[in-house]
Order: structure tokens, then sequence, then C-alpha cells
């Protein structure tokens, strides 16, 4: 079976923005007869990998694959860099600012929630350069 | 004693433990996408003003007609308000089906009450109804507080993980929060669109359905006759409640029986509350008159206040509660709630309606003038007027599963699925993205997934045409 492959843009620093491209990838899952339960841990992992990207990294990329497997993701952008990974997954862990945890964002669940929800999970940041996130979701446990 | 232990049976000198004949069948199976909201096609002009405004897109405009897809409908009613022509219609039953019951039971929702100008008590809607013809009255507001009052108990068993305490087999929710069951539109909405929030929908029947149980079972002890004799009359505020009495979701069958309209009912009343008023004074001081008129002139604030936007969360006294009204906000909200955007929220109150029940479209009043309306008949009541005395009725929980139901879904199986999405989003780059809604689909996206279906034709975008025109006129040109 051949995989549908789907690209969106994240812009960076527009709130009022943030949260599109994970829903209109969590319609498009929905549509395509994608079990619920696999396409609201895709929504939830999608939705804070791409806050961050509005938070930290002034947005990037979201790659969605499909397949008869999983469903495959990869955010990437140029940001920052995240120094430390391994804290960086703690949750409770945060870095956002003061103006941007008091719009409800940046409590440091963001990258716990993208493992709890995701079968798969890698990142890979390097400092000055950006960060990949790749996660699988799979269709059948 | 626990409220909330339906195992206790009804007292054997109850007529309906032993034996209970309305719960056998005994309507026909209606569809389960049965809709009251119709098209009058005589009348409809192939515009696109309801095809733009349905929220759930189920609307096309084919061969110069409107036709609704009727697995999409929610029966919503926003066809009805955009349509200049008065195509789109709200069906309901005539008010001669009186005729076809000896005993007449009317059940008035909150909603009627706010329709009538200057009127300080609701008593004297109610004795109109009796003028009317109906031989008994049961408020939905009555009812409404009862459903509050097991919801409030269900919200504090859910919170403190007293899971014992909660009744068996009701499907009752995994969690908090609990989505409000009364708007049968939204619970259609969350059965096709919203798999993942079926279990947060409250258990409790709809205050509708809760009156109609106690009055039939009120009718059959007080009249002896059998249960085809009574007759159960709704009067609606809007076609979603006349579709949910027909085909319903979360039971297994109404017990209303037949389901007319609050704009039908509203000229009625009107003569018989004039010469009730007037054989009592003025409205205000009016008699309340007899005894058994006072016996169903029960509801208190809490019930009352149901009929708008707010008052059903309000009931519940938490603060943790989300009251939405509006289907696009609705829509919004439960795509919010599905993402896990909320938090610590205990209740959620959605009305399809702008303003709640008062702004079905089968009312007459404003529903920002009525829910004024609304405050001024609440100021003297009791806080409650009804509750539960002895244990819940069984009947106060949804016997049926919700099921989902993926009308959405673009292929049988995935691999189809993915197939028409390559083709839908190669359609969609093609066409000029203006959602202009000549070709009959609402935006070019829902023309691409027709045309991927099959159910419409690539050529039907007109922009395109003109495009072919254009080239093809330049191009004689250039060969003249």
């Amino acid at each position: 079976m051949s995989a549908l492959e789907m690209r969106y843009e994240v812009p960076g620093n527009d709130f009022t923005r943030a949260g599109e491209a994970s829903s209109a990838i969590k319609n498009k899952l929905k549509q395509m007869g994608i079990p619920p339960g696999v396409v609201r841990n895709v929504a939830i992992a999608v939705y804070e990998g791409e806050i961050n990207m509005v938070i930290h990294a002034s947005g990037g990329t979201i790659d969605v694959f499909v397949d008869s497997d999983a469903v495959s993701l990869v955010l990437r952008d140029t940001g920052g860099g995240i120094p430390d990974v391994e804290l960086a997954m703690r949750e409770g862990y945060t870095t956002a600012k003061e103006d941007i945890r008091s719009l409800g964002f940046g409590a440091g669940m963001g990258i716990p929630n993208m493992i709890k929800y995701t079968d798969e999970f890698k990142i890979n940041s390097e400092v000055g350069k950006g960060t990949v996130v790749e996660m699988k979701v799979y269709l059948e446990k | 004693m626990n409220i909330l232990d339906n195992k206790t049976m009804p007292r054997a000198s109850n007529p309906l433990s032993t034996a209970p004949p309305f719960f056998q069948s005994r309507k026909p199976e209606y569809d389960r996408f049965f809709h009251s909201v119709r098209l009058d096609s005589d009348l409809c002009k192939g515009c696109i003003n309801c095809l733009k405004r349905c929220p759930t897109q189920a609307i096309r405009v084919r061969d110069g007609k409107s036709q609704i897809t009727k697995e999409y409908c929610t029966d919503c009613g926003e066809c009805i308000r955009a349509c200049p022509h008065h195509a789109k219609k709200a069906t309901f039953d005539s008010f001669d089906t009186l005729s076809e019951y000896e005993y007449k039971i009317a059940l008035p929702p909150p909603s009627l009450y706010a329709q009538f100008n200057n009127l300080e008590e609701k008593s004297l809607v109610l004795n109109a109804l009796l003028s009317l013809g109906f031989d008994d009255v049961y408020e939905v507001a009555a009812a409404a507080e009862l459903v509050s009052e097991i919801t409030r108990k269900l919200i504090k068993d859910l919170a403190s993980g007293a899971r014992d305490n909660l009744p068996q087999g009701g499907f009752i929710p995994g969690s908090l929060p609990i989505i409000s069951s009364a708007c049968p539109c939204v619970v259609r909405l969350i059965s096709v669109k919203f798999p993942n929030l079926l279990d947060n929908i409250s258990p409790v029947i709809a205050p509708v359905e809760m009156a109609a149980n106690a009055a039939v079972r009120r009718a059959l002890i007080r009249t002896g006759l059998p249960r085809e004799k009574i007759g159960v009359f709704f009067i609606s505020p809007c076609p979603a409640k006349v579709a949910e009495a027909y085909s319903p979701l979360g039971i297994k069958e109404s017990q209303i029986d037949k389901v007319l309209a609050v704009s039908d009912i509203y000229p009625r009343l009107l003569p018989f509350m004039k010469e009730i008023a007037a054989s009592g004074g003025d409205m205000t001081s009016f008699d309340r008159g007899s005894e058994f008129s006072r016996e169903i002139d029960k509801a208190g604030r809490i019930g009352v206040s149901w009929g708008g936007h707010g008052g059903e969360a309000s009931g519940l006294l938490t603060d943790n509660y989300l009251a939405v009204d509006g289907i696009e906000s609705v829509i919004k909200s439960l795509e919010d709630l599905e993402d896990s955007k909320f938090t610590n929220l205990e209740f959620i109150e959605l009305n399809a309606c702008k303003g709640g029940c008062v702004g079905g479209v089968l009312v007459v009043e404003n529903p920002y003038i009525a829910k004024v309306k609304l405050n001024i008949i609440r100021k003297y009541l009791p806080v409650s007027g009804t509750h539960i005395n002895a244990s819940v009725p069984p009947y106060a929980y949804n016997n049926k599963k919700i099921e989902f139901q993926p009308v959405y879904r673009l292929g049988q199986t995935l691999e189809e699925s993915i197939s028409m999405m390559k083709r839908v989003d190669e359609l969609i780059e093609k066409l000029p993205g203006l959602d202009c809604g000549c070709c009959g689909a609402p935006t070019c996206a829902a023309n691409a997934e027709d045309v991927a279906k099959g159910l419409a034709d690539e050529k039907g975008c007109i922009h395109k045409r003109v495009e072919a025109l254009e080239t093809e006129s330049k191009l004689s040109n250039s060969q003249r």
C-alpha cells in the first residue's frame, strides 16, 4: 500500500494560529477512517510539538506519513535547539518565559506528553541549528 | 439513602412493577438518520445561502435545488434561519393528532414560558394548556431539576472516584468532564464527528424524556388506561428535539408520542390565557386555581433556567463548568476538548442554538428578549421545586450505547481512503480556492471530495470553465 504524505508549515510566534496544523492533521486522519484512539494520540502529540515550535523555534514544518502500520510524524525546526535534551524530557521542566506561561503554555509537559501519547519517540537537537522530533503511533496495538 | 441506587424496584402496589406494557415497542422503527429539517423544493431557488451556513457541510445544490445529506445533518436548523425563500422547514406533528388519544399529556419546555409578554406566573400557561384540550401537563422544567440533581451526584461520585456508588450498566463516563445530553443536535454531532468524546456524554436522559416517563407513569396510575390510549405531546422549540423523539440515540424508545412546535401552540394558547387572566383579574394577580393546577406548577428556578444558555450548568452548583452556545462555537469547543486543551472541568453544557433553547428555530420570540422574560418568571420561584424522593428510577439512565458512525470517512478501507485522499489533494490544487459555492459544494475542498467520491463532475467549477474559455478564445485569436 502506498503511503500518504502531508506537509504542514507552522508559523512562529503566532499564538492565534497555533494548533491549526494539528487540527488539520486530525481532521484528515478522521476522514481516512484511522481508529479514534490513534487520532486522539496523534492530535495531542502533534499539538504539543506545534506549540513548542511556536514558542521556542519561530516555527517549522510537520511531515505526516500514513501507511497500513502507523501514523509517522517528523517535526523539524531551525530554532535555537535544546542544550540538555534529558532535562527537557522531564515532566514539569520548562524554559518558557513568564509571558508565555501566563498564557497557559509552557507547563513543562510538552515533550513528556509527546512520549506518553506515541509508540516511538526520537529527538535530535543541536544548539544553534534546530530540533528534529520523530514520532510514530501504531494503528494496531 | 443512596439516591443513585437504581436496583430498588418500584413498590408492589405500583402497576408498573409487573409486565410493564409500555416497555414493549409501540412505535415503528425510524431511520438512524431520521430528520425534522426538510426541503420544500418548490420554494427552493437553488441559491447558496443554506449551503454556506450549514456547520456540518451537509448541503449540496444539485440540479438547481438544495439537497441534504442525511448522514451529516444534525437538525440544528441553521439552514432554516439562512433560507430567504423559506424553503427549509422543520417538520413536526399536527395539533389535530390530539384526537388520536383518549388521555392527552402536554410537556411544555421552559422556553415556552419565555414567549409571552408580561408573564410573571407560568401557571397561566399551564392552565391554558389544560383549557386547550390537554388532560394533564408535566413541566419539562420540573423533570430538568431531577436531571440536575442526579447529575450533581454523578459528578461528585466521579470526582471522588466512588465508582461503587454508580449505577451498573448505565454507560457511566470513565472520567470527568460530563458532556450534557440535553441538546440532541450536539449528541448527534459527537456521534459522527467526535468519537473520542462519546464516553463523556452524560448517561442521564434528557429532561424531556424524564418528563415523558414520569408523566406516563402518573397517567397509567391515575386513569387505568392502556398505554396506547395515552398521548404524550412534547411542545418543541427546535427540529433536533423532534427528530430525537422519533429516532433517539441513547435510549431504545422515546416515551414521547407526538411532537408539536412552540410556534404552533403559541397562538392557540393566547386566547385561553387572556380568558383565564380576565376571569382572575390581571395576569399578575391571577389566582393559581384548583388543586390540580397547583400540582402541575412545580418547577423552580433551576428548572426554568434550563431554557436559556448557561442555565443547565448553573443548576449543578459547580464553578468548574464550561457553557457554550451556537453551533460553530460548540464545534470549536469540541475540537479543543478532544485535544485535551481544557483541564479540571467537571461539566460541559453545549447548546447548538445561540442563547440556548430559547434560540431554537421553532420559537417565536427573539432569544435575548426571551432570556430576560425567563429571568422575570423565575424571580419569585423556589430554587428547586422537584426532588428525587426515594431512589433514582432506572429509566433516568440511557439504555442504549451511542455508537460512533464514521460518516465522514472517505473510503471503506484505509487503502481506499488514502488513494482517495491523494486524489482529493490533487483536485484541490487545481481549484481556485475561492469557496464560492457556485459548483453546489460549500468549499473547493468539499467539491474535490465530492468529485473523488464520484458525486460531482470535475467540470463543475465555473471559474475553471471561464479560464478554459479564455484560453480557447486567445488560441483562436492568435490563429487568426
